[in-house]
């Protein structure tokens, strides 16, 4: 079954179309890159996808639900409920432990529970750096917060914005690993990537040109 | 943790991670609530205070005779002023009028109690002294001038008793006596004297009454003491009474225009202090609600912050304000300021107000940051 499903999806802008008629699906599972250069609409693709913002036509399904019509306040329910976001800059909150930025996501779903956010820490091999603030971590390290605080609530889909475009070859390794155990755990993720090495490890590569899907590359 | 404790946990390290920044604020709040508890305690215990001060101005209150007596009994009249609080009742002296001859010319004399009077009217103006010895009079100072008499001259007044015999004095000028006012065409002596002289001992036409308190104190009192005692009517002297009413009503509204502008002046520095504070962390905004946040729980967060700041610089300026209101009123009125207890209490909840309310601008521009801005890199 398809987690994500966009079906002629367009977002314009005055006369400039930032993405156009669109149309693509991600199966439950899929580990699905998003290339292009800059300009081509792979942000624009991703808010979207986010639930951070809304296509001027078409209909994107999430989890089989119709999310393109639905307010902010909606939207925002969604992101929250099905959505886990990572992002390049790995956007930690500076005063906030790492055990903390992961429970802030916990906080803004449920409830928090700092067992759970240690285990999520764990997954990601930050376990004896729990209580440490941002600036005291390493960039790789910083991106594995940012990772543990995106699977905190269970997202159905993953969706990470050039994940390692800030971390040297061998954070990027320890990052790639992750989301490999992930995939192998059923995850559905979202990878937009300008590192063919990165879209390589994935099952399939989107590519994006001026707005439009120009082709899809199987990479199995 | 629970979400209680994550929530006291953010704002409490946002804010201290913006110590400096966050410090304006807190002053601008902490000298906000100073002013206003400082010039709320001082206005309200300026009746008390002023009420001193003013009494400076003479007698505002009167015993006049009940009905249509001419004269009343000092004993009623001290009996009546049982009824006024000791620690208001600043003094109260009987005048008893009289005419008299000086050299074939006719005169008011005026019987009176000079210990007395020198607290109901500290106003007089006495070139000379105080008439202390038997048969010392006080000249008015129109009179001075135009009979030339000068302290220590000496002369023979005589008069008509109250069992209608005729009454002879040598008396001795001791001072003149200058106040602007009707005090000016008196002849004033010692009450004991005047009794001696003209008889029916114990007798007042009027009794002046110096009493510290406010207009409607003194309107209770007049009513209780008219209700209750006999042979006294008792009034206030309506222009000192409206005087005071008018110079505390405009001291008060000068007192609350300043408040209005200090609390105006902190709210712009509070919202001015939150607005930036909104501006540095749109990243973080955006963050909260790319991660689920709506715009209720950013908008709390913000208030929270706001409010935590209200109550941090309400207390401080509590402590700040009861010092300033502590030294004006030692300072001007040569007394401690009486504050109540809530009152520092309600200026810790005013700056609360007044921070949540400077906190609206800025909590309508952080719900209107886009998640999405997280995702752009900005």
């Amino acid at each position: 079954m398809d987690i994500l499903k966009l079906a002629n999806v367009s977002k314009i802008y005055g006369s400039v179309k930032a993405l156009y008629e669109a149309n693509m699906s991600v199966a439950g599972g899929e580990w699905l890159a998003i290339m292009g250069p800059s300009g081509s609409g792979k942000t624009t693709m991703m808010n979207i996808i986010g639930c951070m913002d809304r296509p001027t036509s078409g209909s994107v399904l999430l989890d089989g639900t119709d999310v393109s019509g639905l307010s902010a306040p909606e939207l925002t329910h969604i992101r929250r409920d099905k959505i886990g976001l990572i992002f390049q800059q790995f956007h930690l909150i500076s005063y906030l432990t790492a055990v903390e930025n992961v429970m802030v996501a916990q906080y803004y779903h449920s409830m928090t529970d700092e067992g759970e956010a240690l285990r999520a820490l764990a997954r990601v091999g930050l376990e004896d750096r729990a209580g440490h603030l941002p600036r005291q971590l390493s960039g790789g390290e910083q991106q594995r917060v940012c990772i543990a605080r995106a699977l905190i609530n269970y997202p159905k889909l993953i969706l990470a914005d050039e994940p390692t475009g800030n971390l040297d070859e061998t954070n990027e390794g320890i990052v790639i690993d992750i989301f490999r155990r992930l995939h192998g755990e059923g995850s559905s993720i979202i990878v937009v990537t300008h590192d063919p090495e990165v879209a390589e490890v994935t099952d399939r590569t989107v590519f994006l040109e001026h707005g439009r899907i120009a082709k899809t590359v199987s990479n199995r | 943790m629970t979400n209680r404790r994550m929530y006291f946990k953010m704002i409490a390290s946002s804010i201290l991670r913006r110590k400096s920044r966050v410090t304006v604020a807190l002053l601008a709040v902490a000298l906000g609530a100073a002013v206003l508890l400082g010039l709320s305690a001082i206005s309200r215990d300026i009746p008390r205070q002023m009420g001193r001060e003013f009494r400076n101005y003479g007698a505002n209150m009167v015993f006049a005779p009940a009905g249509d007596n001419a004269k009343l009994e000092i004993r009623d009249a001290n009996r009546a002023a049982a009824a006024i609080p000791a620690d208001s009742l600043i003094g109260m002296t009987p005048y008893r009028y009289e005419t008299a001859r000086i050299n074939m010319q006719g005169y008011d004399i005026v019987g009176v109690d000079f210990a007395r009077a020198r607290k109901t009217s500290p106003f007089w103006r006495v070139d000379g002294k105080y008439p202390e010895a038997e048969n010392e009079i006080l000249l008015g100072a129109d009179i001075a001038d135009f009979t030339q008499l000068a302290p220590g001259a000496e002369m023979s007044m005589t008069g008509r008793a109250g069992d209608g015999s005729r009454y002879r004095g040598d008396m001795k000028v001791s001072g003149i006596v200058r106040t602007g006012g009707v005090e000016d065409g008196f002849i004033f002596l010692r009450l004991d004297d005047l009794e001696r002289l003209a008889g029916n001992p114990g007798t007042a036409d009027i009794v002046e009454l110096s009493v510290a308190a406010g207009t409607d104190e003194l309107n209770a009192l007049v009513s209780r003491i008219g209700g209750d005692a006999s042979g006294i009517t008792p009034k206030l002297v309506r222009r000192v009474t409206q005087s005071e009413t008018t110079a505390l009503s405009k001291l008060r509204s000068l007192i609350l225009l300043v408040s209005a502008v200090v609390l105006a002046l902190t709210m712009i520095c509070v919202a001015t202090t939150m607005m930036t504070v909104v501006m540095e962390r749109r990243k973080e905004i955006g963050l909260k609600k790319a991660l689920g946040a709506d715009n209720g729980g950013i908008s709390m967060e913000f208030i929270g912050e706001g409010v935590l700041l209200g109550a941090a610089g309400g207390a401080l300026g509590s402590v700040l304000g009861y010092f300033m209101s502590e030294a004006v009123s030692v300072n001007v009125f040569g007394r401690s300021i009486a504050m109540p207890w809530y009152f520092p209490a309600l200026a810790v909840l005013a700056s609360v107000a007044v921070t949540a309310v400077a906190c609206l601008p800025p909590v309508r521009r952080a719900t209107q940051v886009e998640p999405a801005l997280v995702l752009r890199g900005e």
